[in-house]
């Protein structure tokens, strides 16, 4: 309760109304807790102005950010999930999908798109976090996968940006196989020389880490994402001990050689786009900052 | 040494201890007991028959990780002759939790790696527990390497409760160094055969598991998860692990349904650990048909079917 609550007489405060702020009005920092007007967080794209803390997006505003904004095509929509093992725990994984479909307006944990970046050709996909935790089972395998043949067939670059607790356990072994499913799709665009960019963001572990995220030709972090194999906690409860300040964090990868680089959201399209423009070999990008609605 | 019975196996276990009781007797008296014997035991082989035949997930699980289940160095040592051990990533250190090395079956020289755990516990904390860490994984793709090199198909046998989740293992890139293997296996030219011997813990296990034949032992298991951690998860509690076994259909046979593993190699009665000779002989058996099929085929076409494998794996729908 701010000071200024403190003064108004009970009777006349309303009830929880500090979390109640209306929608798409106002935000809260997640990791400062500043109160940020909506659109000044939206122009920074959803960078704290306050503590530079970059806050967990949607697949498709990270794509609306990162994408020219003409000429964009939605790819692989059309796979969607099954429940191929009747799988069931507290909940049937069928209603589950059904549920999870409604509240993000998703069909699964990812979204490709095709488009220009500063005038480049590329694919990219994102990883929705919200849809399960963004965990990959067989139609995350498979939309990748086509993004992939469709970065091929265009020989147009590749990037990813992953945020994913791994494979999705109600799929079973059928989401670990989608560990070597996309791993191998990415062979076949080393052996034609098409590259692809992973971009990890917060947070990124288990079977996606451990496979398609790691595999970039560059592997960029976001500030301060978690990156890892095994979830911190686990890892506390297997070693018992506290973990290190700043143990997998973006910076703490690129320390030990992990990553190639950490970006800033905000020059995420600059700095990948002159990455793209050298490797094939183009004229320096437009470099003029700009930034898309 | 002393068969150990699991839980759901304690009527055999109580027959068995009455048959070794009527043996010692035997051995100090004039008494023919031999007779009664053999009834027992033949009791005791009814007994373990139809407990076996329909076992639940979660003992099949139990099964999987019997502290006297054969383990990839068992294997090496009755399925394969000749076999020198390899030691060493070349850039850190030589993880003990995967062994692997050259061998001949039934004189076809082969590479052969997998995972192996201890058998008591100064064993058990060296190999620890059979959970590599990122240099295990980087000494078996540089074997792999090394037999695509010179033509060697290669062997893995896969036996982890997972890749070790620790703070050094983070540090040296875990992810990666299983990612890098999943890419590696898929443009091997060479033939790869997978074989489930114990546990299939997850990415740990997969990271030596994509190749061209994915075969299982009969009570072994494979899976996104262990029933534990995803009890833990999606119950919200650990005692849930029996029916998160059951959930996540981690079976031999479960598997097998999906299409997603090529044969199921039948265990002895009562388990491998119960007859290591006949289990290894039909391991043999089952690995030289693969091999000779696999062995037949152009490399072209070899790397071709595999990577057509990989793409198929996977169950959706399009709308």
């Amino acid at each position: 309760m701010s000071w200024f609550e403190k003064l108004i007489p009970s009777r006349i405060q309303t009830e929880g109304r500090t979390r109640s702020v209306p929608e798409g009005l106002w935000s809260k920092c997640s990791e400062c807790s500043a109160v940020l007007y909506r659109a000044d967080l939206e122009r920074n794209l959803f960078v704290c102005p306050q503590c530079e803390h970059h806050l967990r997006i949607s697949s498709r505003v990270r794509l609306d950010l990162f994408l020219d904004k003409e000429g964009r095509v939605e790819l692989a929509n059309e796979v969607q999930p099954v429940d191929a093992l009747k799988f069931r725990d507290t909940k049937r994984y069928k209603d589950r999908i059904v549920q999870t479909q409604k509240s993000t307006g998703e069909r699964d944990a990812m979204v490709v798109q095709k488009g220009f970046l500063m005038g480049i050709p590329v694919v990219a996909c994102a990883f929705e976090f919200s849809f399960m935790g963004g965990s990959m089972g067989s139609a995350v395998g498979e939309r990748f996968v086509r993004a992939v043949e469709a970065a091929l067939a265009d020989s147009s670059a590749l990037i990813c940006f992953s945020a994913s607790g791994g494979a999705r356990m109600q799929e079973s072994l059928l989401s670990l196989m989608q560990m070597a499913k996309t791993s191998a799709a990415l062979a076949r665009l080393a052996e034609h020389g098409v590259p692809f960019i992973s971009v990890l963001t917060d947070p990124t572990t288990g079977g996606v880490s451990a496979s398609l995220a790691m595999l970039g030709d560059l592997n960029v972090g976001e500030p301060k994402a978690l990156i890892g194999f095994a979830g911190p906690r686990v890892i506390e409860q297997t070693v018992r001990e506290t973990l290190p300040e700043g143990f997998q964090r973006s910076e703490f990868l690129l320390e030990h050689g992990a990553l190639d680089m950490i970006v800033d959201r905000r020059n995420m399209r600059e700095e990948l786009a002159r990455v793209l423009a050298k490797l094939g070999n183009l004229a320096h990008p437009v470099v003029e900052f700009e930034t898309p609605v | 040494m002393d068969l150990k019975f699991l839980d759901f196996e304690q009527p055999i276990a109580e027959l068995e201890a009455k048959i070794e009781q009527l043996r010692f007797v035997g051995d100090d008296s004039q008494i023919n007991i031999s007779g009664e014997i053999e009834r027992l035991k033949g009791n005791s082989r009814t007994l373990t028959k139809k407990i076996f035949s329909h076992l639940s997930s979660w003992q099949i699980a139990q099964l999987a990780r019997h502290p006297q289940r054969p383990y990839t160095l068992d294997y090496l040592d009755t399925v394969f002759t000749d076999f020198q051990e390899l030691h060493g990533d070349r850039m850190y250190a030589d993880d003990k939790a995967m062994v692997g090395g050259l061998a001949r079956l039934e004189g076809i020289p082969v590479m052969v790696i997998g995972q192996q755990k201890g058998r008591d516990t100064r064993e058990r904390v060296q190999r620890n527990y059979g959970m590599p860490r990122p240099e295990g994984y980087r000494k078996a793709m540089r074997l792999m390497k090394l037999a695509e090199r010179f033509g060697l198909p290669i062997i893995t046998l896969i036996d982890t409760p997972g890749a070790y989740p620790g703070v050094g293992a983070e540090e040296r890139g875990q992810s990666e160094a299983i990612a890098r293997n999943l890419f590696v296996m898929a443009t091997l030219k060479t033939p790869l055969i997978a074989v489930v011997i114990g546990e299939g813990g997850s990415g740990g296990a997969l990271a030596i598991g994509v190749g061209d034949r994915l075969l299982m032992l009969e009570y072994a298991i494979y899976s996104v998860i262990s029933p534990e951690g995803c009890a833990s998860i999606l119950w919200k509690s650990a005692d849930k692990a029996e029916a998160a076994a059951e959930a996540l259909g981690l079976t031999a046979e479960r598997l097998a349904e999906l299409d997603l593993v090529d044969e199921i190699i039948k265990e002895p009665l009562g388990g491998a650990h119960r007859d290591l000779e006949s289990m290894s002989e039909a391991l043999k058996t089952t690995l030289l048909k693969h091999l000779a099929d696999l062995q037949a085929m152009p490399t072209d076409k070899l790397v071709e079917l595999r990577n057509q494998r990989i793409r198929s794996m996977g169950r959706f729908r399009e709308a």
